[in-house]
């Protein structure tokens, strides 16, 4: 047994500080990276909320930069960025499509009306199945779209100026390039 | 005011901490024996105010006293005084300051039981839990204080103790593993002690040895606590998830059990000093890594206290400077000087080797199934990466296994070698036995055969087996002779391989059924018929509940369960109560799911054969470690070192 | 088949699927926060087979709820989890698909992150083999430890001597 060897068991101890220090820089231990990043949008079928016999897929999301944005009238945070998406819509001029996720319809209606609607179209998502398809697990949630459909972001939370300015814009700054 | 009489208890404690450390260490050094001899007072004063700080946190919850923030955010008016007594440490300051108070007791009792100890030695070993102590109490008085006040906005009532711990498990579970914890510092302190010192021969071995073998009792005790609390109070009838604060109190079990067992044999024989050294260092360690990861945020657990940054840089640096210099003292002056002795393969040196080998490699393994995530996730920028379950028992079973094979071995074996036709001879009966029944009993009783069950059945009635043959060997000679550090062994052992058999069996008969009943509906689980008698409404004392009535008749025998299903009023959460009909050969488990509508009920049955032999299992090594420190050489060590000194004062 | 062994395991560790068994445990606040709640959440499900059930039973154990901190599907109830379980359900029920597939099934949409079995890839190698090499370094310090020649080698009469002094008192057996 050499000197040497003694230090092994210091050195692994400093690997572990090292590790345990990182911990603290790390990101939220509720949000989850999305396994849908670089991917295609799933295809999907499903009903618009305010017309429930006409159905819609993919290719509606097809064209040009698009927000999905999964929201629900349960969910006190969707109210607070509201606002916000309000204003991207008026001012950006980007389209914004809603995902109705776990909803009643009558009252998701409602609250369009009450509230202001950002939408192009609102898909109804009732018993949570497309969220699975997404990989969705709470709301809200927002998917931000090339305009082949594929998922070039998500982010986990409300949207507020800041998330706007710091995590959207350059993205979409990428794709206007493109 | 006695908050702030708390608060003024805690900074003495500190202070005098800081006295201990500096008279224990520097008068060590210096040879100052005024100092040393302070020591004693010392601690003694330490302990004392720690405890009065204990007391008056205690009162204050027994006193509704709603203006100090820890007690307001921990109790409520409602809450049972006994639960007002064990929310004391229900949350994260105050189970810190039953820690330190924890610490101060065990030092206490170091210090009055070092009478044989050479006086420099004991002091160093007081002066390094003085600096133990000295940080514990500063983390507790900067970032965490028990005793701040939320005047004058003191609330009417308190947001209540949370629902899942007002428990019996939350009187007993922290108590007896915060003792463990703690307990092993003993060790630690001793092992720096003798690398301070220089002094490393083995007789720091000796004088630790009954201080590892308690703590490690308690902390043995302290695991099984929190698997039965946990079976009983989630009511899904799962008892251990390899959960990270989990597995912050099983790596100091399994360093602490290499521990005890190396310190056995460098007592004895005098090899394996470094190792011991080393793993006396790694297993109080792995105690602090653990109190890190539950109490930092770092890692993700429902167990862990309240998330806050500060206290893990504080805890991150309290254990960089511990551990990092402890190891650091290590490599710098244990000695390369390999042992002399030698022994052969079949000895019971190398099978302890094993032992030592195998437990180390389990600790790692956990170790990095625990901090795999966080690495990974740091290295790849943001990936997250789940390792559970599947991963720790891929693991853990065929090291268990393997050292369950060596276990069965180890009464045959003797110090420095057997020869190997001997040792054929006396195990081989044992070995065919073992298969036998391990192999027959199963299909005999159920007809059929689950190769898992069977491995672990062969592999306890070989421990049990080659266990109970040598004890009949000694017994022929006069029971009254055998030594109660065997006896220790012995039950340590037995309880070993009745967990064994606790774990293999339950995990593979248990039997789950989720179905909806109506009552007067009858189930068949198992040969055991369950009818459901409904539901009816019950006032707690800070509670209301749905109480069901489940009607039981098994082999002619018949009982009543009466699962619960709680709402809370304080916090307004809801419980599952289970009823658990818990016997020696299996458990009856019930619990209630949600209405459905016309009486109906989603219910949950499940029979889980022998899961109180894991328990049994764990208490009987508890009992193990606690006989084996009292056997009599601890004893007649003492008196032999009083007699020179009263010779010496006689001439 | 009887009752007292319809839990047939599977996955690489027959143990794994029991040992994982739900854990109820505090529910998180979601991103929205959702009332918090710790009830017993349970599914009353059809399956074709006692087979099926087992197999859902294991899957539901080693599938992580994306949102919890650290519980797998059985244990928790959030919203989340149900409809996991529900799909997982289905899956086994009428999909037809294997154990693997379902769990592929998964991991494509939530990540890595809802397997509790880490997948065996170049960058998880030092997970799944690190503890194999923990192991064999162990028996190398054994093998090197035994194999040390003796300090002052005895003859064969003071070895057996040696040999009968040690063994012969039969408290130093211990």
């Amino acid at each position: 047994m050499s000197r040497a060897s003694l230090f092994v068991p210091l050195g692994v101890f400093l690997l572990i500080v090292v590790i345990g220090f990182f911990g603290f820089r790390l990101s939220d231990p509720h949000s989850l990276p999305s396994a849908l990043l670089g991917k295609p949008f799933p295809d999907f079928s499903a009903p618009l909320l305010d017309d429930p016999a006409r159905l819609v897929d993919r290719s509606a999301l097809l064209g040009a930069p698009v927000l999905v944005n999964v929201w629900a009238t349960w969910c006190p945070t969707c109210k607070a960025e509201h606002d916000e998406l309000l204003r991207i819509g008026a001012e950006t001029g980007i389209r914004i499509v809603g995902v109705n996720y776990k909803d009643d319809r009558a009252q998701a209606l409602d609250w369009l009306v009450r509230y202001g609607d950002p939408y192009e179209f609102v898909i109804e998502d009732r018993d949570g199945s497309l969220g699975v398809e997404l990989g969705v697990y709470g709301a809200p949630e927002t998917f931000l779209l090339d305009a082949d459909g594929r998922v070039v972001y998500k982010h986990v939370g409300d949207i507020n100026p800041r998330v706007w300015r710091d995590d959207f814009e350059p993205l979409l700054a990428d794709l206007q390039d493109d | 005011m006695m908050p702030e009489l708390g608060q003024l208890a805690l900074a003495l404690a500190f202070c005098l901490s800081v006295l201990v450390a500096v008279f224990g260490l520097a008068g060590a050094q210096l040879g100052r024996m005024r100092w040393m001899a302070a020591l004693d007072s010392l601690v003694l004063g330490k302990f004392i105010f720690v405890a009065f700080a204990f007391v008056i946190l205690t009162h204050a919850f027994l006193t509704d006293d709603f203006s100090v923030a820890y007690v307001a955010n921990n109790s409520n008016s409602l809450l049972p005084w006994y639960y007002k007594m064990s929310a004391v440490w229900g949350a994260h300051e105050g189970s810190f300051l039953l820690l330190v108070l924890i610490m101060a007791g065990w030092t206490l009792a170091v210090a009055l039981r070092s009478g044989e100890l050479p006086r420099t030695f004991s002091a160093r070993v007081l002066g390094v839990m003085g600096l133990l102590n000295i940080g514990f109490l500063a983390f507790l008085i900067f970032t965490s204080n028990p005793f701040d006040r939320l005047a004058p906005m003191t609330p009417a009532d308190g947001a209540d103790l949370n629902p899942l711990l007002q428990d019996f498990g939350l009187i007993v579970h922290p108590p007896m593993l915060y003792m463990g914890y703690v307990g092993f510092s003993v060790s630690f302190a001793f092992a720096l002690a003798a690398l301070l010192s220089r002094r490393l021969d083995s007789s720091w071995a000796r004088w630790s040895r009954p201080w590892s073998n308690v703590a490690w009792a308690f902390l043995t005790l302290g695991i099984v606590l929190g698997s039965w609390w946990a079976y009983y109070e989630l009511g899904w009838g799962g008892w251990w998830f390899w959960d990270p604060v989990e597995n912050a109190s099983f790596m100091p079990w399994l360093a602490g059990t290499a521990l005890i067992h190396s310190l056995a044999v460098t007592e004895k024989r005098g090899t394996f000093k470094s190792w011991t050294l080393l793993l006396a260092i790694t297993t109080f360690s792995l105690s602090l890594l653990g109190a890190f990861i539950v109490r930092s945020g770092v890692l993700t657990s429902v167990h862990a206290f309240a998330v806050d940054p500060t206290r893990g840089m504080f805890i991150l640096a309290f254990l960089l400077v511990v551990v990092g210099g402890s190891l650091a003292l290590y490599a710098t002056r244990a000695s390369v000087i390999a042992s002399r002795v030698r022994y052969g393969f079949w000895s019971r040196e190398a099978f302890l080797l094993i032992n030592n080998i195998i437990f180390v490699v389990a600790m790692a393994f956990v170790l990095l199934g625990t901090l795999y995530p966080l690495a990974y996730e740091a290295v790849t920028g943001g990936d997250k990466i789940s390792v559970g379950v599947p991963y720790f028992n891929a693991g853990f079973v065929p090291l268990m296994l393997l050292l369950a094979v060596a276990l069965g071995a180890l009464p045959v074996l003797q110090w420095k070698g057997t020869p190997p036709g001997r040792l054929w001879r006396d195990l081989r009966w044992m070995a065919l036995a073992s298969v036998t029944l391990g192999v027959g009993l199963p299909l005999l009783l159920t007809g059929a055969l689950a190769w898992q069950a069977c491995v672990a059945l062969v592999v306890g009635f070989w421990i049990l087996g080659t266990h109970l043959r040598d004890l009949w060997q000694r017994g022929r000679r006069g029971l009254g002779r055998v030594p109660l550090a065997y006896w220790g062994m012995f039950a340590a052992h037995g309880g070993f391989a009745v967990a064994l058999f606790g774990i293999a069996l339950t995990s593979v008969l248990s039997v789950e059924k989720d179905l909806r009943m109506v009552p007067g509906q009858t189930e068949q689980v198992v040969g055991i018929a369950i009818t459901f008698d409904g539901v009816a409404p019950r006032q707690g004392v800070n509670f209301v509940a749905d109480r069901g009535t489940f009607l039981i008749e098994e082999n002619g025998h018949r009982y009543a369960l009466h699962p619960e299903k709680r709402r809370y009023l304080a916090r307004e959460m809801v419980m599952t109560e289970a009823a658990i009909d818990a016997g020696f050969l299996r458990d009856v488990y019930v619990s209630l799911g949600e209405p459905l509508g016309d009486g109906a009920w989603a219910v949950r049955l499940q029979v889980k054969p022998f899961v109180r032999w894991i328990w049994l299992g764990g208490l009987l090594m508890t009992l193990g470690g606690i006989i084996a420190v009292a056997d009599a050489r601890y004893r007649r060590l003492r008196r032999r070192a009083a007699a020179p000194a009263g010779a010496g004062a006689a001439a | 088949m009887t009752e007292a062994q319809s839990i047939v395991n599977f996955g690489r560790w027959p143990w794994a699927s029991v040992a994982a068994r739900a854990w109820r445990t505090l529910l998180l606040l979601w991103v929205c926060a959702t009332p918090a709640w710790a009830a017993t959440q349970v599914d009353i499900y059809d399956f074709p087979s006692p087979e099926h059930e087992a197999r859902y039973r294991a899957l539901i154990a080693e599938l992580r709820c994306p949102k919890c901190l650290n519980t797998n599907l059985a244990g928790s109830d959030a919203p989340i989890a149900q409809d996991l379980r529900r799909t997982v359900h289905k899956l086994v029920s009428e999909g037809g698909l294997s154990d693997a597939e379902i769990r592929a099934y998964l991991q494509e949409r939530y990540g890595d992150f809802v397997l509790y079995d880490p997948p065996f890839r170049p960058d998880t190698w030092i997970l799944w083999l690190a503890p194999a090499a923990f192991l064999l370094l162990g028996v190398i310090v054994l093998l090197r430890l035994l194999r040390q020649p003796p300090a002052d080698p005895l003859s064969a009469a003071e070895s057996e001597r040696l040999h009968t002094l040690l063994n012969r008192n039969s408290q130093d057996r211990n």
